[in-house]
C-alpha cells in the first residue's frame, strides 16, 4: 500500500509522517507521533474521546484521515499545559474531581478549551450542549460542568 | 485504497467515471469514515474534494442568491450571520446534525448525498427551493434538492457525478422558514419525524408556502396539500387543522422502536403546525 508523506503542525511543532490513506488522524497521532493523549473510545465520532482542533475547529480525530492533516494546524491535549504549569481547565478538573477513569478527559479538555476560546462566559446549558458529543461513563457530568464553569470564571479574571 | 486530491470538480468526476471499483467522495467525512470503519464501504478510490478552489466559500451573489461550497461545515454555516438571517430554518436543521465535533466537519451536501431519510438539513433545503450543481461526465446540470434522494442510502446521481455546490434562492421580502424534529431526548439523536416550512407573507396573508417532511418515508416528502392549506390563509385555526391533516396523510413511515407508524403520522401534523407558526412569525418580523 502506498504511503503518503504528510507534513503538519501539532501543538506548534512541525512534524511529518508517512500515512496509509486509510489511517485516521487519531491513528497517526498515537502510533506515528507517539502522542497518546487523544483516545479511541468508539472510533465512529460518537464519544469525543479523540477530540482535537484542526485549524482551530473542534473535530473528532477518528473522523479525519491522517492524509487530510497535510498543511494543517493541529492542537491536542498535549499542548494545553505549559511545561509543568497546567492549563486552568486541567487544574480545575483535578480540584473538582471531574475525572475518574480518565479516558474521556483529554477530549473534554480540548473541547472545553475550544468553547472558552469563542465564548469566555458560557451558561451552564451552553456548556452542556457544547460537550454533548463528549461521553463520560464515570462521573455523571456534573463535576465536569462545574470544573469548566469554574475554569471559565478564573480565566475571565485573568488569574 | 487510492486517495485522490483533484483540483477541479471536472477532474473529480473524471476519476470517479473512470474507476472500476467502489468510489466515494470525501468532504467532511462524518459518514464516509464511519462506513469505512464499520466495513460497510471500502472504497478503492477516495476522492477528497477539499483541494478544489471555492469549496469552503459562502457567497451571496448579485441577485441575492446564496452559493455554498461543497466542503462548508455546519459550524461555518451557523457562524454566518447573513445566511442565518435569510434562511434560519435551513441553518437550524443543519445545526441539529451530530455533536460540536461533527459540526466541525459535516456538510450540507454530505448530509444530502448520504441518503438518509432522516437527514436533518434536507427538508429545510427542499422547502427553501434549494438547488445543487451536479458535475458529471456529460457536463454540469442544476438539480432541485428534492430530486437527489432516491431511498435510504441511495441518490439519483449517476456514476461519475458529483455535487459541486448548493444554491439557496434570494430570500426576498416577507419570507420565513423553520425546521423542527422530534427525538426522544434533547440532543445527539436521529429524527423520528422532521418538518420544514418555508413561506412568504403579504401583510398577514400567506402567499407562498412549501412544507417538507423528513423521516416518515424512504425519502423526504414535499407535501403539496400542506402548502395549499397555508396559502391564502392568515395561519388561522382552520388552516392549521388542514395543514396538520395534510402532513399526517403524506406520511409513509416505518414502524420501529423509535416510533410507531401511528405516532409518526400524528407527530408530523404537530410539527407542521409548530414549524408553520415559527416560520410565519419570522416572515412577519422580516417584512
Amino acid at each position: 500500500m502506498t504511503q503518503i508523506h504528510v507534513t503538519t503542525t501539532v501543538n506548534g511543532d512541525e512534524v511529518d509522517f508517512l500515512a496509509d490513506p486509510r489511517e485516521t488522524l487519531l491513528d497517526c497521532l498515537r502510533d506515528k507521533l507517539g502522542m497518546t493523549g487523544a483516545k479511541e473510545g468508539c472510533g465512529t465520532g460518537d464519544c469525543g474521546a479523540c477530540s482535537v482542533t484542526v485549524d482551530g475547529r473542534l473535530v473528532c480525530s477518528c473522523l479525519v484521515l491522517g492524509v487530510e492533516a497535510q498543511g494543517k494546524t493541529i492542537e491536542t491535549v498535549e499542548g494545553m499545559a505549559e511545561g509543568e504549569k497546567l492549563h486552568p481547565l486541567q487544574r480545575k478538573f483535578i480540584e473538582h474531581a471531574a475525572l475518574q477513569c480518565g479516558i474521556c478527559t483529554p477530549g473534554i479538555l480540548v473541547a472545553a478549551k475550544a468553547l472558552l476560546a469563542q465564548n469566555p462566559d458560557p451558561a451552564e446549558e451552553e456548556v452542556r450542549y457544547w460537550l454533548a458529543g463528549n461521553l463520560c461513563r464515570c462521573t455523571g457530568y456534573d463535576k465536569i460542568i462545574r470544573a469548566v464553569l469554574d475554569a471559565a470564571a478564573e480565566m475571565r479574571e485573568g488569574v | 485504497m487510492r486517495y485522490h486530491t483533484p483540483a477541479t470538480f471536472e477532474n473529480a468526476s473524471a476519476i470517479a467515471a473512470a474507476a472500476s471499483g467502489v468510489t466515494r467522495f470525501l468532504a467532511g467525512g462524518t459518514d464516509v469514515l464511519v462506513q469505512m470503519r464499520a466495513d460497510i464501504v471500502t472504497p478503492d478510490d477516495l476522492i477528497d474534494i477539499k483541494h478544489i478552489s471555492g469549496v469552503k466559500d459562502i457567497v451571496q451573489e448579485d441577485d441575492k442568491c446564496w452559493s455554498i461550497g461543497a466542503a462548508v461545515a455546519g459550524a461555518e454555516l451557523t457562524a454566518h450571520k447573513g445566511l442565518c438571517a435569510d434562511w434560519p430554518g435551513v441553518i437550524e436543521g443543519m445545526g441539529l446534525v451530530g455533536s460540536t465535533q461533527v459540526q466541525g466537519r459535516a456538510t450540507l451536501i454530505g448530509n444530502l448525498c448520504n441518503g438518509s431519510p432522516a437527514a436533518d438539513s434536507v427538508p429545510g433545503l427542499a422547502a427553501a427551493g434549494a438547488e445543487v450543481s451536479v458535475v458529471g461526465p456529460k457536463g454540469t446540470r442544476q438539480v432541485k434538492v428534492e430530486d437527489i434522494p432516491a431511498g435510504p442510502g441511495k441518490t439519483t446521481l449517476a456514476k461519475g457525478e458529483v455535487i459541486s455546490g448548493i444554491y439557496l434562492p434570494p430570500r426576498g421580502k416577507g419570507g420565513g422558514d423553520a425546521y423542527l424534529r422530534f427525538i426522544p431526548r434533547t440532543e445527539m439523536d436521529i429524527a423520528v419525524v422532521g418538518c420544514a416550512v418555508n413561506l412568504r407573507v403579504e401583510g398577514d396573508t400567506i402567499t407562498e408556502a412549501r412544507v417538507v417532511l423528513g423521516a416518515v418515508a424512504p425519502t423526504i416528502v414535499v407535501v403539496e396539500d400542506a402548502a395549499k392549506a397555508l396559502i391564502g390563509s392568515t395561519l388561522d385555526d382552520k388552516a392549521l387543522v388542514a395543514l396538520a391533516a395534510a402532513a399526517s396523510a403524506a406520511c409513509r413511515p416505518i414502524n420501529d422502536k423509535r416510533g410507531t407508524i401511528e405516532f409518526r403520522k400524528d407527530v408530523a401534523g404537530v410539527l407542521a403546525r409548530r414549524a408553520a407558526k415559527i416560520a410565519y412569525d419570522r416572515a412577519r418580523g422580516a417584512k
